[in-house]
């Protein structure tokens, strides 16, 4: 969908991107990770054309991107309001009539999505008279209402309830299905594994991580599987020998439950070979790392100081 | 429809709705006439009819005073203590003082204080009533000192216009209120457009706008949906306040100024002139002709398309600046520094205009008339009074449009960056360097 090459932005003295090249891939869901001041805002501004780049370009469906393609893009934005003193239904058919959509149009689909939401006593109110969730729902459904082909959410879940955030999270899943592609911006790992296809992570206006969440997480496994089996945490230790080392262990009565990495140049099944016949087996499953963790991993290994930095951002 | 229609068609809409806007629409006739129709009506109202008792122990005043309009005069040659005058019916004891013919002076007491009307009828009747008797003692015949005593009337002519007489200064008041307007126009919307898009900066929603539309279209999009706000809101105050002071007038008129009713009174036509004078108004001097000749003289077309152009075109300078104002800070409060600059030419535009009345030649007011920041206001009042050679009025208008297009084009580009830019504040250094940012 998206292939960005280079993209650098400058304010003043200070680099906001730094030679960001990465793709967004079609029909999928990209996460856009980083910690706070990382440059991810000034990244999804210049993809919305809502300011240039200062090096590097855009390619949309492998063409150099046009002003016209802001047309087929949905954005919410991290900083999201609207007109207080306008009413709702008035309001979001404004905001789609600036997207291009009729005003017959827009209004049909917005009673559709109000409907659907079971938000249609709202139409009249004035904004003001909503609470910040029921104005988040308003202002995700103007955003994607044009039906957009890329989808931009940076922070979509903040301010949202644990019901409405599953509501606006199966609402991504369905737009995906339907073959729009989605850039979301977040801080919840747990969505982004929950959600994301690809992402990319970026840090202190770098590019640092690119790739499937699933070839990322694999990249980031340390060797290291679960065990349980029935015996002792010595009988365990002495099968292993040489094929692995036991990083810890947790006794429930008879039964195991051990962590175990995986010594160097031996496979699982060298390591099965000699617990076999010393304890019984109950079960193995390799431990993938969180993307929580190798989050933290990439942001805090590169740079040390990378918290007090942080605050001053 | 276009987008920055859409945008147009916002602001318009949700500003004539408010409910603020109705009050307003309402509230700014019924203050500005109320108020002329207040002051006129307390002016010329009397509170009590004031029987006036002159003292006139000298014997100086011959003749009858004629009784004016809620003022009637008794004469008497005696002094009158304190006590008796209070306990007497009259509410005004004028006291004239002994040597009142060498030293025209006397002292009024009053239980109720006559109002400037009532007090005008009083000190015309004594004065007059003087004047005859000094011109007695002095043995000058009435008719002659009527005659030696006609003003000089000095009238102008542009030798340019040889025929008719010069109103210069009454076209350059009539500049000088289109001025105004666009004075008080530019600052009472102005301030509105910065305060719209301080509104879209705080409620945060301008980040989504700017996904669909540019930013600039956003800001001429405010920027003209304001100045029709302003149009509507200008066009029903102008329909409404004349027709509440037509109807205004005619009824205190109708109770005050009835020719037959004060004919009643004995008033005679020479003294209703002299009354209304007393008041300002100069019935001799503003005869149906000299209105007609003083339009006449008035190039309506170019003074109203000079107006046109200069009131757009200010507006255009102005609310632009603001915008970016209005882009640039987080609250009100920080309006305050940034303000300043701006406002500063618009009041010296005043001031140079004022001076511009009196002075159309000054070399201040020629400067002021060119510069852009001024122009509009100053120039107005140039052109209106016929002072301004068509070069300068087209210098002035081009300078005006070169750096509309300036002000507009940098005010853009601090608006873009600063409607994202939050919890900073501004500098003028740092405004400055956003002119450079890439957009």
């Amino acid at each position: 969908m998206i292939q960005l090459e280079g993209i650098v932005k400058r304010y003043g003295a200070f680099t906001a991107l730094d030679g960001i090249t990465m793709e967004v891939p079609t029909g999928k869901v990209f996460g856009l990770l980083g910690p706070n001041g990382a440059g991810k805002t000034t990244l999804i501004r210049i993809i919305t054309r809502i300011t240039g780049p200062d090096e590097g370009r855009i390619l949309m469906d492998g063409r150099p991107m046009s002003a016209e393609d802001v047309s087929i893009m949905g954005y919410l934005p991290e900083e999201r309001g609207l007109y207080k003193k306008m009413k709702v239904g008035e309001q979001a058919v404004y905001l789609a009539r600036l997207k291009g959509l009729s005003k017959a149009d827009a209004t049909a689909r917005l009673k559709d999505w109000f409907e659907r939401w079971e938000m249609s006593s709202w139409w009249n109110k004035k904004v003001e008279e909503l609470s910040k969730g029921m104005a988040q729902k308003v202002q995700f459904i103007t955003t994607v209402l044009h039906e957009p082909k890329l989808l931009i959410l940076d922070e979509p879940f903040s301010g949202f309830d644990p019901i409405n955030a599953e509501l606006v999270r199966s609402e991504i899943l369905r737009l995906r299905d339907l073959g729009i592609t989605v850039m979301l911006s977040t801080h919840g790992m747990a969505s982004v594994e929950e959600l994301c296809d690809s992402i990319g992570l970026i840090d202190r206006s770098k590019l640092m991580l690119n790739g499937s969440v699933q070839d990322i997480r694999r990249q980031y496994a340390t060797n290291t599987y679960r065990v349980d089996i029935k015996g002792s945490r010595i009988a365990l230790a002495n099968a292993l020998s040489f094929t692995g080392e036991l990083i810890d262990a947790q006794e429930h009565g008879e039964n195991l439950t051990a962590r175990v990495r995986l010594g160097k140049g031996s496979t699982l099944n060298d390591v099965l070979r000699q617990l076999l016949p010393a304890v019984e087996v109950h079960g193995v499953q390799e431990e993938i790392p969180r993307m929580h963790d190798i989050f933290i991993k990439v942001v805090s290994e590169k740079q040390p100081d990378s918290i007090t930095k942080g605050m001053t951002e | 429809m276009n987008k920055i229609n859409l945008i147009i068609w916002r602001e318009f809409i949700t500003r004539v709705r408010k409910p603020s806007f109705l009050i307003m629409t309402i509230l700014g006739p019924v203050l500005i006439a109320g108020g002329i129709l207040l002051t006129a009506w307390i002016g010329s109202k009397e509170g009590t009819d004031h029987k006036v008792l002159v003292i006139d122990t000298e014997g100086v005043i011959g003749t009858k005073l004629k009784d004016g309009k809620a003022v009637s005069f008794f004469l008497d040659g005696h002094t009158w203590s304190d006590s008796a005058f209070k306990a007497s019916p009259y509410t005004v004891r004028v006291n004239l003082l002994a040597d009142v013919i060498n030293n025209p002076q006397a002292d009024l007491y009053y239980k109720t204080l006559p109002s400037e009307f009532a007090m005008a009828t009083i000190r015309t009747e004594l004065e007059k009533a003087i004047e005859l008797t000094k011109l007695r003692d002095e043995g000058i015949n009435k008719d002659a000192y009527d005659r030696v005593r006609k003003p000089l009337d000095l009238k102008k002519f542009d030798i340019e216009k040889v025929g008719t007489q010069s109103f210069a200064q009454e076209r350059a008041l009539i500049g000088f209120f289109f001025g105004y307007f666009m004075f008080i126009f530019i600052f009472m919307y102005g301030v509105q457009v910065m305060r719209g898009v301080m509104e879209e900066k705080q409620s945060r929603i301008v980040e989504v706008l700017i996904s669909s539309v540019k930013p600039f279209q956003l800001m001429m999009g405010k920027i003209i949906g304001i100045a029709l706000v302003g149009f509507t809101q200008f066009v029903l105050w102008i329909g409404i306040t004349a027709t509440m002071m037509v109807i205004g007038l005619a009824v205190i008129a109708g109770d005050q100024y009835d020719p037959k009713q004060l004919a009643e009174q004995g008033v005679t036509a020479e003294m209703q002139a002299q009354l209304l004078k007393e008041q300002g108004v100069d019935a001799g001097a503003f005869d149906q002709s000299v209105i007609t000749d003083l339009i006449e003289q008035i190039n309506i077309p170019l003074v109203l398309a000079v107006f046109l152009f200069y009131f757009i075109c200010g507006y255009l300078l102005y609310s632009s600046l603001l915008a970016a104002i209005g882009s640039a800070v987080d609250s009100e409060t920080d309006t305050q520094q940034f303000m300043f600059p701006v406002t500063v030419p618009m009041i010296i535009a005043i001031i140079i205009a004022q001076m511009a009345v009196y002075n159309p030649e000054s070399p201040a007011v020629l400067w002021c008339s060119l510069i852009p920041f001024t122009s509009p206001i100053v120039m107005m009042v140039r052109v209106a009074m016929g002072s301004a050679p068509m070069w300068q009025l087209a210098l002035s208008m081009v300078l005006l449009i070169l750096t509309f297009i300036g002000t507009t084009w940098l005010a853009g580009r601090i608006y873009r960056t600063g409607i994202l830019m939050y919890g900073k504040k501004v500098s003028w250094k740092e405004m400055g360097k956003w002119l450079t940012y890439k957009g």
